[in-house]
């Protein structure tokens, strides 16, 4: 198969006087877990629809494996809605199977990757229950079962985290790995910054439907501040004031953190705090996901 | 495992499996299984109680050795005036008042067969007061012309076979009584069944919608597609339940006898029925689906679909007050070729009989002309609302957007 990865170039949308996407581009190779994150309203889910047709761009193209993407080749894509939809009143297992069929799947090997996927998320027990019967937490596992029965070689998943518990959390990062592992680009929007730090092996970060910051999370890490933790049990209040290109942003207790400025030593702060006695943790800490997207949306503010 | 399925799909493929899910779902739903049915039963029930009720003649009437000359002469007068009057000879007039005291008999002609006299339980209904009328003025005027020494035979011979010759213009139509019921029974068929079947179409729309499953049902095929095979899934259970339903109807009417006229123009009824509900259901279907696209929940359906179903509730409002007294009627003989109450009216009449050939094929061409144009305008509207959720799109809205 063509192991392509998935491109969106220039896609711009507007809805009246509104602009929801301005030149959105970013590439998702084959194989590699694409994180998008960004406040409400930057225009994640709007990418998503366009990439998937079900809404059309102003401007810009979406193409995979270099092709336009097309309604044949979308049908290879695996996608969960930011508004999760099923029909209530059908049985777990006809709809999962009607879905695959919808993405080509005949029927017998739509029957097989039902059982298959229902099996792996933990809801084959379920299959001939009505989606409406079942808790949120099982209807989720139904919803992903419904982008993945078809094999997709391209996965889309709009905030596939939010409402899952930590066992299923755990299965559906599982899943993901898993995919790109078989050479699939995912691409999946999360708020949960610390799971998109963990998993995604590059990230997005969009902001008034504009791509701001995008590149692998060692990378965007690097680029900020960097910050010192020391803890020195015994050292007075104001003892890391004095040291030149040094600034203290909170000192709790034992525990002091550190801003280095450029050209800083971090020896120096080091030696003053092992002057005022022992020293029971001394590391540089790079900013977090967390920290870096508050950054961005603060700029926004401030721009 | 990654090989990367086949995923080429035809068009009509596409169709096939939204209209088989539609299938599927209606025939395991169990409000259409008791609905069918219902209606199937209360048509087969209301074939019995005719048969009951117009089994027998109009009147049954005893007659006394004495008056047995009698008989002959009021059947004949009684079928003069549409009266079907069944004469049974008692042994003696005591035998007779028995019987008409228990019901059995309605009058019992008593006397020498000179004059009619009748005994009754306590009056008699007109028809049969009519006949006995008519039986005693012909009494009556034989023994006048025997008086005149005349031979009431002949006599009764050229009165009957003097009649006025009558000239029309145009050859009128004889409506048969049995036509005008099947007439109205199929107006009831193909209204009920374009108001339910119809409404399903805009509730599976909106479920849609409103489930938000058509995010994902749109993401792997085309908004005409998914229309299609939705007005086409419910509409061939509509035919189903419709064939079922009359041809049911029609056997049951034929097997006990209720039914008179010949099979063909029986299975005419039927196949009419049937144009007329696939015609009727198109047109109206596929613009409920449009409408249906519009609002994002079930309790906004009845609004947006009220007035083309308005429509529907005239033409058969119309139809089934006008019709049975004045099957001619030349108001609703034009209505009847109107695309919007063509679907109503048509089969009625067509259930009736004697509509030009003319007018039943313009009918059905208009129709046929109208179905592409509601095509390309429900698709429209439907692509361009289905996917906006939350308040109800207005139609100007999704008239407009590209």
């Amino acid at each position: 198969m063509a192991q392509g990865r998935l491109e969106i170039d220039g896609v711009s949308k507007r809805y009246g006087d509104v602009v929801a996407l301005r030149e959105m581009t970013f590439e998702v190779g084959a194989g590699e877990l694409f994180g998008f994150v960004g406040s409400n309203g930057a225009g994640k889910t709007t990418t998503m629809r366009i990439a998937l047709g079900v809404l059309a761009a102003d401007r810009g193209e979406v193409r995979w494996a270099g092709e336009p993407i097309t309604l044949a080749t979308r049908r290879h894509i695996g996608y969960m809605p930011e508004e999760r939809g099923l029909y209530p009143k059908m049985k777990v297992g006809e709809q999962l199977v009607y879905l695959a069929r919808l993405h080509g799947l005949k029927a017998d090997a739509a029957r097989r990757s039902v059982a298959e996927w229902t099996e792996r998320l933990g809801v084959a027990g379920r299959r001939d229950d009505e989606v409406q019967k079942l808790s949120l937490g099982n209807q989720q596992r139904v919803q992903l079962a419904a982008a993945l029965v078809h094999n997709p070689a391209i996965l889309v998943l709009d905030e596939p985290f939010s409402g899952l518990d930590p066992v299923a959390v755990d299965v559906m990062s599982e899943v993901l790995l898993d995919k790109a592992t078989d050479g699939v680009p995912v691409v999946f929007s999360s708020h949960q910054l610390d799971l998109v730090e963990r998993l995604c092996h590059r990230v997005g970060i969009v902001r008034s439907g504009q791509m701001v910051a995008c590149d692998t999370v060692d990378a965007l890490r690097a680029g900020g501040t960097v910050r010192l933790v020391v803890e020195a049990p015994l050292a007075p209040p104001g003892w890391a004031a004095d040291i030149p290109g040094v600034t203290v942003t909170e000192q709790v207790g034992a525990r002091t953190v550190l801003e280095l400025g450029d050209g800083a030593d971090d020896q120096a702060v080091l030696r003053a705090a092992l002057d005022t006695g022992p020293v029971t943790e001394f590391s540089r800490r790079r900013q977090s996901l967390t920290e870096l997207f508050r950054n961005v949306v603060s700029q926004e503010v401030a721009a | 495992m990654n090989a990367s399925p086949d995923v080429r799909m035809g068009n009509w493929e596409a169709v096939g499996l939204v209209a088989g899910r539609e299938v599927g779902t209606r025939l395991k739903s169990k409000a259409f299984l008791v609905t069918t049915a219902a209606t199937l039963l209360l048509l087969i029930g209301f074939t019995l109680f005719m048969k009951t009720v117009s089994g027998g003649s109009d009147a049954t009437v005893g007659v006394t050795p004495a008056a047995a000359a009698l008989q002959a002469p009021l059947k004949g007068a009684g079928s003069a005036i549409g009266q079907d009057i069944d004469t049974r000879a008692v042994a003696d007039e005591a035998a007779g008042r028995a019987q008409v005291d228990d019901g059995t008999l309605d009058a019992l002609l008593v006397g020498d067969g000179s004059s009619i006299v009748v005994v009754v339980k306590k009056d008699i209904d007109d028809p049969l007061r009519n006949a006995l009328n008519v039986l005693a003025g012909q009494l009556a005027l034989n023994q006048q012309i025997v008086g005149l020494g005349g031979d009431p035979v002949a006599v009764g011979q050229a009165v009957s076979g003097a009649k006025a010759e009558v000239r029309p213009l145009e050859p009128p139509f004889d409506y048969n009584g049995q036509q005008l019921v099947i007439g109205m029974i199929a107006g009831v068929l193909i209204y009920m069944s374009l108001l339910i079947n119809g409404q399903s179409v805009a509730q599976g729309v909106v479920e849609e919608k409103s489930s938000r499953v058509v995010e994902l049902l749109l993401a792997t095929i085309r908004p005409w597609q998914l229309m299609a095979g939705k007005v086409l899934g419910i509409g061939v259970v509509g035919l189903a339940q419709m064939v079922v339903i009359g041809g049911g109807g029609v056997v049951a009417g034929l097997a006990t006898g209720v039914l008179t006229i010949s099979v063909s123009a029986a299975v005419g009824t039927v196949v009419w029925l049937v144009v007329w509900f696939l015609l009727g259901f198109f047109a109206y279907s596929l613009v409920f689906a449009a409408l249906g696209a519009l609002v994002s929940r079930q309790e906004d359906v009845g609004g947006v679909i009220t007035p083309p179903l308005m429509f529907v509730i005239l033409g058969y409002v119309v139809g089934i007050s006008v019709l049975p007294n004045d099957p001619g009627n030349h108001l609703v003989e034009v209505l009847s070729i109107v695309p919007l109450f063509a679907p109503t009216l048509m089969p009625m009449r067509l259930a009736m009989g004697g509509v030009p050939a003319w007018e039943a094929g313009l009918a059905v061409v208009l129709m046929v002309a109208l179905i592409p144009a509601l095509v390309w305008l429900s698709g429209r509207i439907y692509r361009n609302a289905v996917m906006r959720s939350g308040g109800r799109v207005k139609l100007s809205d999704a008239l407009r957007a590209a």
